[in-house]
């Protein structure tokens, strides 16, 4: 229908543009909105579940519910600009003859090359050494490209074991033996045909082409005491030098990283599950796991009890945009925060320039998440080397490496309001929450009150 | 076991597992080795990038020999769990039993277990060739991409499972298939890489008596007739 025709036919009839659905006495179900009708259509089409990049995109209690309480009678502030507030971090001390030390508290979260082009992998490792932090390999090994700009590597371990190598291993800077991701708790990797080009397929040692179902489960152990001689051999073969991390997508985080730290990590990493993926079934990205202010402070708790707090660091990932988030995180507990989504929207993803681009892909900018799809015409998430190219990996690592000073600088203007002379200093007393579900997660108190919810008085 | 006399001796009853392996990670290390009463020790001999020879006179726990580089390391004894996994090259030979996950995700190199082996031997076998003397436990070449695994007995249930590019031969019976695993032709080159593979081993067995398994390839894509949708 064309909206001509619905103006001439008079009031009753719904026009098809710029339309006021209310007015017309149309109504939106809830439970079924147009998202929901639009799955299952898709479903009935196809046969198959939606896989997709990103991470959960429904609405959760997150950082943004809660608020710092600035200085003023009760505490003294610290000048901004001309009063230290220090950023740095060091990880791994516990055991590794080498630890970590990161000029900033924000990391670059795990993912392969593979998932990201080429370039998109250089370039986080060129942003995140301009800035002095870490990146991370993922499912699929390591590159020149990423060892080769990266000052600080961090090596995954992961159950597909893909592109594992013993002299990669001694190159890495540490090794993150991976349990699970934030995305999906309890499922392995994934990666789609169309990006298991030959480059990729001889890293992984895959025919090309194919779907790649990574495993779920470590090949050669099995719970927490065979991790424990895992992390034994880990050592053994890189002669203790490095920090070992162990990483767990956040579900039962308390238990988590009791067993991590009993198992020996120097290091343990919660993501939660606003985390990112490249390719996960939907139904997984937005049903499994918990959210990342819920896990904190379980995390911090179980450290705590075990008295390594701060001995062995938490780093903390999923949804984290601001350095309000980093200051938050930080307060609650992590000694340092990695992120992921934010790094490729940083590099370029869902930029308005390949808005156009984005609809003929069904898609539209700030709404691409067909990472899986590897026809990213930012270049970042796929293997086709016409869009990889787009990227320039000097340029994204330029933009990568501002991001990452305005997380600092954000989270340091917050933290100096506290009176903190180190983000450090950040402590669960300089929050509360604006609602009960936040107060109840985060373990702060309600704004205005003393009540945190679930508490024991 | 020649040239013991010349061996670098490690006793593991007086020196710690960590201290033999750094000896053996040094620069030009010694070019042969013989260790005493590994009683069952875990990560004994891993991580050797060297062409070294190591005997290990006596059982081992779990990841003997892990992401072994071009030494040959020999376990007088059985092995625990994930012996030689992650090997990228070079030999390892267990000469009495192997716990599960032998020679897991292993890359290259030949593993060589002269009595049986549990589960999930060669789980994730990435290029590796294993010869059992023996029987293999379940689901074992689980996940295998590539590599040859070869059972001079039986193999358990779900031999193969989701299998990519391995080959799997195999003398006595095989008690189920997994998903995607089938029989295949044992054709001439096949007879010819067996015989290879036994000989490497130093096996004596007949390749003729032997049958030959691989991937339908059924399961590479989620669904074929939907493929653009994904």
């Amino acid at each position: 229908m064309d909206s001509d025709k619905g103006r001439d036919q008079g009031k009753d009839t719904v026009r098809d543009t710029g339309m006021d659905f209310a007015s017309h006495g149309l109504r939106e179900s809830a439970t079924f909105d147009r998202a929901t009708i639009h799955a299952i259509q898709r479903a009935a089409a196809t046969g198959v579940y939606d896989i997709r990049g990103w991470g959960a995109k429904r609405s959760l209690p997150h950082f943004d519910d809660l608020l710092f309480l600035g200085a003023s009678m009760s505490r003294y502030p610290l000048e901004g600009y001309r009063e230290r507030c220090d950023t740095d971090v060091v990880l791994g001390a516990r055991n590794a003859k080498y630890p970590l030390h990161l000029d900033i508290p924000v990391t670059i979260a795990g993912m392969s090359f593979g998932a990201l082009s080429a370039n998109a992998k250089e370039a986080l490792g060129r942003g995140a050494s301009a800035a002095g932090t870490s990146t991370t390999t993922g499912d699929g090994g390591m590159t020149p490209e990423e060892r080769g700009q990266s000052k600080h590597l961090v090596y995954q371990y992961l159950p597909s074991r893909y592109g594992m190598n013993p002299d990669d291993l001694r190159e890495a800077d540490a090794i993150e033996v991976v349990l699970g991701q934030g995305a999906k708790p309890g499922g392995g990797g994934m990666l789609l045909g169309q990006k298991i080009t030959d480059r990729v397929a001889g890293m992984r040692t895959l025919p090309v082409g194919v779907d790649q179902r990574s495993a779920c489960r470590h090949p050669d152990w099995t719970g927490p005491d065979d991790l424990t001689i895992k992390i034994g051999e880990l050592r053994e073969i890189t002669d203790w030098e490095k920090p070992i991390y162990v990483k767990v997508g956040a579900t039962r985080t308390y238990y988590d990283v009791k067993l991590a730290v009993h198992a020996g990590a120097d290091v343990v990493v919660v993501d939660g599950m606003q985390g990112g993926t490249a390719a996960t079934q939907e139904v997984f990205i937005e049903h499994v796991g918990i959210p990342t202010l819920a896990a904190i402070p379980q995390a911090v708790q179980a450290l705590r009890e075990l008295g390594v707090h701060r001995e062995v660091q938490l780093i903390v990932s999923g949804g984290i945009r601001t350095g309000a988030d980093v200051a938050k995180a930080i307060a609650l507990g992590a000694d340092a925060v990695a992120i992921g989504t934010a790094a490729l929207i940083a590099l370029g993803d869902n930029h308005p320039r390949h808005d156009a681009e984005y609809r003929q892909l069904g898609s539209a900018a700030g709404y691409f998440d067909d990472f899986q799809d590897g026809r990213d015409p930012a270049g970042i998430s796929t293997q086709d080397e016409e869009l990889a190219a787009r990227l320039d990996p000097v340029e994204g690592g330029r933009r990568l490496a501002n991001y990452l000073r305005v997380l600092t600088m954000e989270a340091q203007t917050l933290a100096r309001a506290c009176g903190k002379a180190h983000l450090h200093h950040l402590e669960p007393e300089d929050l509360v929450a604006l609602t009960i579900e936040s107060a109840a997660m985060a373990r702060v108190p309600l704004a205005g009150t003393d009540w945190i919810p679930g508490a024991v008085r | 076991m020649a040239a013991l006399t010349e061996a670098e001796v490690v006793d593991l009853a007086a020196s710690s597992v960590r201290d033999l392996n750094q000896a053996l990670h040094a620069p030009q290390p010694a070019v042969s080795w013989r260790v005493l009463n590994p009683r069952g020790a875990h990560s004994v001999a891993c991580g050797l990038k060297d062409e070294v020879t190591v005997d290990i006179a006596g059982h081992v726990g779990y990841y003997c020999a892990g992401m072994n580089q071009h030494a040959t390391v020999t376990v007088h004894g059985n092995a625990g769990v994930g012996v030689a996994e992650n090997m990228m090259s070079g030999t390892v030979r267990v000469r009495g039993d192997a716990s599960q996950s032998a020679g897991a995700t292993a890359h290259g190199g030949l593993l060589v277990i002269e009595g049986n082996a549990a589960a999930r031997c060669g789980i994730s076998m990435k290029g590796v060739d294993i010869v059992v003397g023996g029987n293999v436990g379940h689901m074992s070449a689980f996940m295998g991409q590539a590599g040859r695994l070869v059972v001079c007995g039986d193999a358990g249930d779900a031999l193969g499972d989701s299998l990519y590019e391995a080959r799997i031969y195999v003398k006595g019976t095989v008690k189920s298939l997994g998903a995607d695993c089938v029989e295949k032709e044992m054709r001439d080159e096949h007879l010819t890489e067996l015989a290879e593979l036994l000989k490497a081993a130093e096996f004596d067995e007949d390749p003729a008596d032997f049958r030959r398994y691989g991937s339908a390839r059924q399961l590479y894509h989620f669904k074929v007739d939907n493929s653009t949708v994904y």
